[in-house]
């Protein structure tokens, strides 16, 4: 197996070749500020190893930060239209009421609830009505926007109204890029309205994302096929993970985990990830990602669908801080660290440079931050090592103390002592973590699908007889498939006992 | 005396509510979230204490009937629960002195604030489940033997239930429960008015009270990094039942009510044990390998061991880490008319009660 995997950062990108076990080479470039040139000069250092070994390259996995960021830093985001067909239930809690005001401003969003959608036994609550839609679509039409988000109660049993939404809205707006929130989330309306429309914000990101990757990889002479990796240590075909940006979320963190666990041999552990942008705080237990049992919270929105159990900081070693009153972030200078940061000649002072005048890394030039009063640095430093213990602190999971695996990029920013740490540990190949556990990546299959007149026990091995089957054809190695996740819901009131299942199953990518 | 419920008290409120739902009465966020909007835009709520009634005053006792999962797709109105009250107000031709809670445990622990907001009436200090239960037989107010009827049901569609008499508490669960089903399995309800002189006989009091303090606890703990589900075993004197981890869920819904079990694998002091959980709604009977080990009406609670926030019902799922405790049921509870009305008898299991506090 010999694969190349890369991981672009908001502020490093870093790229590694694997064949087997064996790093054969690696690589970490500033990520440039059209993002590709840093991509192609990491691949290009790597790709010129590809002969090395005699085995020809399998696959490109690559693993981005983009989404999430854009979320965090409420920027980089699209103008969003959400549709809800539910009234007449649900019109005092309207679309992104739980949202966090600024991201809310962020995503700008035309809200409308129109009457329809399903009740539990999948009859029509109300019947839909479609002037009421095709009037949504009309106003979003004249508003130019394009990305919209459409939910309706009790979709993920029948789809009917979001279809049929769907299609009117298409009907006025052809070019109208549109999520409906039953192909990402569970039952729990606003929490699966909220990842659609999350998902419909990064639209416009997710596919100059993806058709610049290929760009890349083209201008490279890179043929094998080429893959984004998910949330879940899985991955997907770029093209079908381009519509879905929610997926990738936390596929950077994951990613860095699963590489955290490899170089270091811990399968337990707690693991800080720092890039450039932010720094993700998650718990290994038995070598994979722990994952959250319910809720999560993504920039601050309630969200419904599996994902590792991860605490993200607005921390990285672009972070920017005001040199009045030393207040360290939110904002980056995330790719532009090169020409911004005051080491680098820049005029925008970051958690780098307070590194640097620190003492605690060597990086462009110190005589560029000597005028850095010594006082404010300590109290700079300060102010990053209580953010670091406070959130470590917050994702332990008990009051005995864990070893903490740092990695990334902007690990040096991680303090040699952590209250509630037993130790912090580096390993060499941290900086490039991330990368390794794209390329260690594994496929998945699943099925969603409604088994009527057969017991419970039938439905589910069906279920999972036709995920592993997926993931067969999806490339996986038959030995190593493994259960993900299982879900199953009766839908009452339909002959036949009809019941809802939902099986995902993981292995290794099979390259007999 | 009337005391305003301040605003920084709602999460504890959802939070110790959600506790004492034993599995069900729905997850307080989205009335949560209701009751901060109306906050927000200025309403405020007052609480009365059951002692402070007179005993002619009229209490209206509401609730969110139905399955807590249809909550979270149809999603609750405060309009409704407001306009439920309304109607047996129109009905009876008296206006009600303040409103009080069916059962502290979940949502609907809530639901008489979200009306209370909007009508301008105080809040009762109680409930008469002290936790939550799936029918209406299941209270003290029935335990009692207090009138079963009127009964109001409001929907979203404009349906509008008026149920004038019933022949018995079961009859009234029968006939409301099957309204409830046809308009979707869930509605807004105003239940059998009572009197001041009934909630202070029969209410189950300071609940709110109660339940407030427990869910402080609770984020108090996860504050201070200490263990959330110890200081709900201390703070309520009760018993860890089991710890481990969720290895199946099986679930059907038959005749409005979510039924099933969940099976937990045991791990730490509980390893190699297996512990099934069965539920109507709400958590009825554990089972530990093959043997009863605690059941309603003591106060089946499934925790995440980690956080100390309950998991309902239609929430648990494979993989969780989780402690079953067990708390004190309110005494009217465990009285013989009591187990009589909710004990496992009342859930179809024939064992006799045996409380874990024996």
């Amino acid at each position: 197996m010999k694969r190349i995997g890369i991981d672009v950062g908001g502020t490093n990108t870093d790229a590694v070749l694997i064949d087997g076990d064996s790093i054969i080479a690696s690589i970490k470039v500033p990520t440039t500020q059209d993002v590709m040139s840093g991509v192609k000069a990491a691949l290009a250092h790597v790709a010129a190893h590809i002969n090395d070994t005699p085995r020809p390259l399998d696959a490109v996995m690559i693993g981005t930060t983009h989404f999430t960021n854009a979320v965090v830093e409420r920027s980089r985001l699209e103008r969003v239209a959400a549709i809800r067909v539910a009234l007449p239930t649900g019109a005092s809690l309207p679309p992104m009421c739980d949202w966090p005001e600024d991201l809310y401003r962020a995503v700008d969003p035309m809200i409308f609830m129109v009457h329809g959608g399903h009740e539990y036994d999948g009859s029509p609550l109300v019947p839909m009505r479609e002037d009421e839609v095709r009037d949504a679509a009309l106003k979003i039409r004249d508003a130019g926007v394009t990305s919209v988000a459409i939910s309706a109660t009790f979709s993920p049993l029948t789809t009917e109204c979001e279809d049929r939404a769907a299609e009117i809205v298409r009907s006025v707006i052809p070019e109208a890029r549109i999520t409906l929130s039953n192909s990402l989330g569970r039952i729990g309306l606003l929490e699966r309205e909220n990842v659609a429309l999350l998902n419909a914000a990064l639209q416009s990101l997710g596919k100059t994302t993806v058709q610049a990757f290929k760009t890349a990889l083209d201008d490279i002479g890179l043929q094998a096929p080429f893959f984004l990796t998910q949330n879940d240590g899985t991955v997907a075909l770029a093209d079908v993970a381009a519509a879905n940006p929610v997926f990738s979320f936390a596929s950077g963190p994951t990613n860095s985990m699963r590489g955290a666990a490899f170089l270091t041999g811990l399968s337990d552990a707690m693991v800080v990830d720092v890039g450039g942008t932010t720094s993700d705080i998650g718990c290994l237990v038995g070598g994979f990602p722990r994952e959250a049992n319910n809720i999560v919270h993504i920039g601050g929105v309630r969200t419904l669908f599996r994902m590792p159990d991860l605490l993200p900081v607005a921390l990285g070693g672009g972070t920017i801080v005001d040199p009045e009153t030393g207040a360290i972030g939110p904002k980056s200078v995330g790719y532009r660290i090169l020409q911004d940061a005051r080491v680098f000649g820049g005029a925008t002072l970051t958690t780098s440079d307070i590194a640097v005048a620190a003492g605690l890394i060597e990086m462009g030039d110190p005589a560029l931050v000597a005028d850095l009063d010594p006082d404010f640095v300590q109290t700079a430093l300060a102010r990053i090592r209580a953010m670091v213990a406070e959130n470590f602190d917050q994702m332990k999971t008990s009051a005995e103390d864990v070893p903490l695996i740092a990695v990334g990029g902007g690990a040096f920013l991680i303090p040699d002592e952590v209250p509630g740490a037993s130790a912090v540990i580096r390993v060499e190949n941290a900086g490039v973590a991330n990368a390794l556990g794209a390329a260690m990546a594994q496929v998945s299959g699943e099925v969603d699908q409604v088994f009527s007149d057969m017991t419970r026990e039938q439905a589910l091995a069906e279920a999972e007889a036709a995920a592993r089957r997926a993931a067969i054809d999806a490339g996986a190695d038959e030995a190593s498939l493994q259960v993900l996740e299982v879900e199953d819901i009766p839908i009452a009131y339909l002959p036949g006992g009809a019941r809802r299942v939902r099986v995902r199953v993981i292995g290794d990518i099979s390259f007999g | 005396m009337l005391q305003e419920f301040p605003e920084e008290n709602i999460e504890s409120l959802a939070t110790g509510a959600w506790i004492l739902g034993t599995g069900g009465g729905g997850n307080p966020y989205l009335s949560t979230l209701n009751l901060r909007r109306l906050y927000a835009d200025g309403a405020r709520v007052q609480v009365i204490q059951p002692e402070d009634l007179a005993d002619d005053d009229m209490v209206a006792v509401v609730s969110g009937m139905g399955a807590p999962l249809v909550g979270q797709e149809r999603l609750k109105d405060p309009r409704h629960m407001a306009r439920a009250v309304e109607l047996m107000e129109d009905y009876l031709g008296r206006p009600f002195r303040a409103i009080m809670a069916l059962e502290i445990g979940g949502a609907n622990a809530l639901s008489p604030f979200l009306a209370a907001a909007l009508l301008g009436r105080p809040v009762v200090n109680a409930d008469c489940m002290g936790r939550a239960y799936p029918e209406a037989q299941m209270t003290s107010f029935a335990i009692g033997g207090l009138s079963m009827f009127p009964l109001s049901m409001v929907d979203v569609r404009d349906n509008e239930v008026i149920v004038a008499r019933a022949e018995s508490w079961k009859w009234m669960e029968k006939i409301s429960r099957a309204a409830c089903t046809a308009v979707g399995s869930t509605a807004a309800t105003c239940k059998a008015p009572r009197t001041g002189r009934e909630v202070k006989d029969w209410g189950i009091h300071h609940t709110i009270t109660q339940a407030t303090a427990l869910g402080r606890v609770v984020l108090d703990a996860r504050a201070r990094h200490d263990d959330p589900v110890a200081a709900v075993l201390d703070h309520a004197q009760g018993k860890q039942v089991f710890r481990g981890k969720v290895v199946d869920v099986d679930r059907t819904t038959t005749g409005g009510f979510l039924r099933g079990k969940t099976v937990i694998e045991g791990i730490d002091a509980d390893r190699g044990a297996t512990l099934e959980l069965a539920f109507q709604n709400e958590w009825a009977v554990a089972i530990r390998d093959g043997v009863p080990v605690a059941m309603t009406p003591d106060l089946l609670c499934l925790l995440d061991s980690l956080s100390g926030g309950a998991i309902g019902t239609e929430a648990v799922r494979y993989g969780q880490r989780v402690s079953v405790v067990a708390l004190p049921a309110p005494k009217i509870l465990t009285t013989p008319a009591g187990v009589a009305a909710v004990g496992p008898r009342a859930f179809g299991y024939d064992i006799d009660f045996e409380s874990v506090f024996q």
